[in-house]
């Protein structure tokens, strides 16, 4: 019997799990995926937003800025990339200043810190590239970047050490609840829990309504990204919002925090929340927004596009707590933006509930400290020197756009919830997300990963396992 | 930190020719630095045959022609380094490099010879919209998986693209049993050779769709197939036109870009046309005592011309250790003009002539029964006719030392399409 069944290994999922794993219990995590943030968290914005966006009287407003100061010393603890380059909602109209004043106001209200109106000089000195036609702009110090797969791949790992279990490939199929506890049936197993947190994102309705009688749908709403090369990162410093109009919302421009340029989201509402596929239209319509933003978008420096889903509430707010007709079934359910910012401050909320309900005593064994990858493509020479003389795979550079080391590569297979796939060798290690995007270096990380895990390269999967790269050897078809 | 007077960025043809020639004019201090674990570069996965028809007047296979320079590189002894990148490259020619055996090495060079090569478009580049699933390859990665490998990445094929590789790929996927359904180009001619148009689709009744490109790749864990349409005289799908084509596999012949990174770092100026280098008739870049040779420089259709290329850029390094400094002062400049993308050199200094410059090019269009013209100033020096010029097909013109003496004084070579 666990204590905890937490469903989904998203940001959300991951997030509260390690808060849990302060606490003398016994928890694990489903994931109908193969691997960590396989669903939104891998493909969204990226931001962690300051937080004047939400009403004050929403859970997005109130989570959002106390979410936003506990990255600093979330990113410190488990070593992932977090950077406060600050943001700036740009106003192209004098008509629309008050709106950005009310931004400011409202952005007060939610406990942001340090919000400042910049005038045109002000914002192009800042930020060069940005078009002269900008008016003004709302400047929000405490906006930052996030790698958001590789923070919630070191919340996982962070967990896993301090003892939580996770389980992938698990689909939940049903929950039944019985007097006491509940019994999860999924693809795979069975298992029985005191409490089921529902972090399952896009399906945390379906998860929801197997055992509440207070449906909730969640709405898969497209949004679609371009990603440029490095050498135009510096294109934006801060990251850059459009004040929303009556043409919509607006697109952002940003910069990653690994330091390419991303350029997103529009926003469809879809039936399918499988469809992450781009669109043409869609790709046309957010490089044509961002020439609102920019002078000049720099197409030649176009390495990838890609879209993700957000988890949109009927209700429009994330959905958090108890099931009111369901003792012991917590949801946080309809995390939209900004939840990967209100990430830490979500967990923190689900963890008070659970203290509430078990009284658990802490694991005096937590050690809150995780070591990511080494990253020799940001060491100095010395550093570089150290590392290969410790292990002389790092000297070997298989990913050569983003100079990523065998080292590396072997380090992302071998650790706690190490990667198995080649899209899990990218995102712990950014081996193939460089301007070639993985042409040179996907056939030697196929081969690695069959020797390491010692399995056929036939086998070797991109994802998924109906994502085989290769399908017989030359001339066997 | 090590001490060399050439160093050679890059192991492939046009490294190990610009060693050898280096070597040959009596250089001995060289050293070739590869990232693979062998030489040659990409010649070791092009199995098929066609190269060397210029140079040693056989037909031989890529490997074949590159282990002739590897032979002669063993026999010069020539040294070099197997797996070993480079990783930053200064304006004063100190190299960083590093391997599993020395760990992080620092090089000064009194020369280097940039011939890191190309790298190949990915997907992203143009913007095919879609799902991203397995089963999308440039078709180099798609080579090597099956010539190096002998892994097939997929059973019913679509090709982008009519690149050279994306032809060569149709034929060799067909070879090996696999189902190749199109090959489809988005301008209305190919950016390849005739000849493998023939032998690689033609004999094998792979159809070839001009001005049609794929508009979307469906398939979300593995390519199902992929929506193509025509496209008009903008190069925007028409609608109405479209088509599903069933296939496991997208292979991309997109384009190819020389890989200068390395080059940016040092402070190396860049064409915007060719992604290579801009440098003179020495094949000198903007950094004194830096060259840069094959497909760093631009992209070639013939190895035997990056071989030509890389004997002169091998030459002038050589030069330079022996004391030769090639200014642009007092240069003509060289201006690309009507039909002509580019030329390298972008300019010639008559100083450091020695016979000639082989001036190449390529155009931007197909051009029947056209000649290429070249101007010194307003005076047509050159006329050559051509039946035929196609984008695909890279074009050489010889300025003799001849002409440059007869027009001392000239400020501008242009070359155009008449």
């Amino acid at each position: 019997m666990y204590d905890i069944t937490i469903i989904g290994a998203g940001v959300i999922g991951c997030n509260i799990a390690r808060e849990l794993s302060r606490y003398a219990l016994n928890i694990c995590v489903l994931e109908r995926n193969s691997d960590i943030a396989e669903g939104t968290t891998k493909a969204n914005s990226a931001i962690v937003h300051a937080g004047h966006d939400a009403e004050p009287s929403t859970l997005k407003g109130k989570f959002n800025a106390r979410g936003n100061s506990m990255f600093d010393k979330l990113s410190e603890e488990l070593d992932f990339p977090f950077k406060r380059n600050g943001s700036l909602v740009l106003c192209f109209d004098e008509n629309e200043r008050y709106k950005l004043i009310k931004l400011k106001e409202r952005g007060e209200k939610n406990g942001v810190p340090g919000l400042e109106i910049l005038e045109r000089e002000q914002v192009l000195e800042k930020e060069p590239y940005v078009s002269e036609n900008v008016v003004a702009a709302l400047y929000a110090p405490t906006g930052g970047i996030v790698c958001p797969y590789e923070m919630t791949i070191a919340l996982a790992e962070n967990a896993y050490t301090n003892g939580v279990e996770f389980y992938f490939d698990n689909f939940v199929e049903d929950i039944e609840k019985k007097n006491e506890y509940f019994i999860v049936k999924t693809s795979n197993k069975q298992i029985e829990t005191k409490i089921v947190i529902n972090a399952a994102g896009l399906y945390a309705d379906k998860i929801n309504n197997m055992v509440s009688k207070n449906k909730i749908t969640i709405i898969p709403r497209r949004g679609e990204y371009c990603l440029f090369d490095k050498s135009v990162g510096n294109m934006a410093k801060c990251t850059l919002f459009q004040l929303p109009t009556k043409l919509g919302k607006g697109i952002l421009v940003t910069p990653t925090v690994d330091g390419n340029l991303l350029i997103g989201p529009n926003r469809i509402e879809i039936d399918d929340k499988e469809d992450v596929a781009t669109t043409q239209e869609g790709l046309g319509e957010i490089l044509n927004k961002a020439r609102l933003t920019l002078k000049e978008i720099p197409m030649r420096q176009l390495i990838t596009s890609f879209a993700g889903l957000r988890a949109h509430s009927s209700e429009d707010d994330f959905i958090i707590g108890e099931a009111e007709d369901v003792k012991n079934f917590i949801n946080v359910a309809g995390i939209e933006s900004p939840g990967l910012s209100s990430s830490p401050a979500i967990a923190e909320m689900v963890v008070n509930i659970v203290k509430y309900k078990l009284n658990p005593e802490l694991n005096n064994k937590f050690n809150p400290i995780r070591k990511g990858i080494p990253k020799f493509r940001e060491m100095s020479n010395e550093e570089r020197k150290e590392l290969i003389n410790q292990d002389a795979l790092y000297g070997r550079i298989i990913c050569r756009c983003e100079t990523v080391t065998e080292g590396e590569i072997i380090n992302a297979i071998k650790r706690p919830l190490g990667a198995r796939t080649l899209d899990g060798i990218k995102r712990r290690t950014r081996a193939g997300m460089g301007r070639c995007q993985s042409g040179f270096c996907s056939t030697k990380i196929a081969d690695i990963l069959s020797r390491e895990l010692n399995i056929s390269r036939m086998d070797i999967v991109k994802n998924e396992q109906a994502s085989k790269i290769l399908i017989g050897k030359n001339k066997t078809l | 930190m090590l001490n060399y007077d050439i160093v050679i960025i890059g192991g492939g043809p046009a490294g190990l020719a610009a060693a050898i020639k280096a070597k040959e004019e009596g250089i001995d201090n060289i050293l070739i630095l590869e990232r693979d674990s062998v030489l040659g570069g990409i010649l070791n996965q092009c199995i098929h045959n066609g190269f060397g028809l210029h140079t040693f007047k056989e037909e031989l296979t890529g490997p074949e022609y590159a282990q002739r320079f590897i032979d002669k590189v063993i026999d010069m002894e020539i040294p070099y380094k197997l797996n070993t990148m480079v990783i930053n490259i200064n304006s004063d020619k100190t190299i960083i490099a590093v391997n599993e055996e020395e760990g992080l090495l620092e090089i000064n060079a009194k020369a280097i010879v940039l011939a890191m090569g190309c790298r190949e478009r990915p997907r992203g580049a143009i913007n095919i919209p879609g799902d991203r699933g397995a089963g999308i390859f440039t078709a180099g990665t798609a080579q090597k998986f099956v010539n190096i490998d002998g892994l097939m990445p997929g059973r019913e094929v679509v090709v982008l693209g009519s690149g050279d590789i994306g032809l060569i790929m149709a034929r060799r996927m067909t070879l090996e049993g696999a189902k190749v359904k199109a090959v489809v180009e988005l301008m209305p001619y190919s950016s390849g050779l005739k000849r493998n148009i023939v032998q690689c689709l033609d004999d094998f009744n792979i159809p070839l769709k001009f001005s049609h490109t794929v508009i979307n790749i469906k398939g979300k864990y593995r390519v199902e197939g992929v929506t193509i349409a025509k496209v008009d005289k903008n190069r925007k799908p028409i609608k109405g036109t479209e088509e599903y084509i069933k296939c496991d596999t997208l292979l991309l012949s997109v384009g190819l870009i020389p890989e200068n990174e390395l080059s940016r770092n040092a402070g190396i100026m860049l064409s915007n046309i060719t992604g290579g280098p801009i440098v003179n008739e020495s094949l000198q870049t903007n950094v004194e005592g830096v060259f840069a040779c094959g497909n760093v420089l631009h992209v070639h259709d013939l190895v035997d011309f990056v071989t030509i290329e890389s004997y002169n850029a091998g030459k002038s390094a050589a030069r330079y250790i022996k004391g030769q400094r090639f200014s642009n002062e007092g240069s003509i400049k060289i201006e690309a003009k009507d039909g002509v993308r580019y030329t390298v050199p972008k300019s010639i200094n008559i100083d450091n002539v020695e016979k000639m410059v082989q001036l190449r090019f390529r155009v931007s269009n197909v051009y029947k029964n056209s000649h290429v013209s070249v101007y010194f100033d307003d005076i047509k020096e050159i006329y050559k006719k051509k039946k035929i010029l196609t984008p695909g097909e890279m074009e050489t013109v010889i300025i003799t030392n001849e002409m440059l003496k007869k027009y001392m004084d000239t400020r501008k070579i242009t070359v155009r399409i008449e």
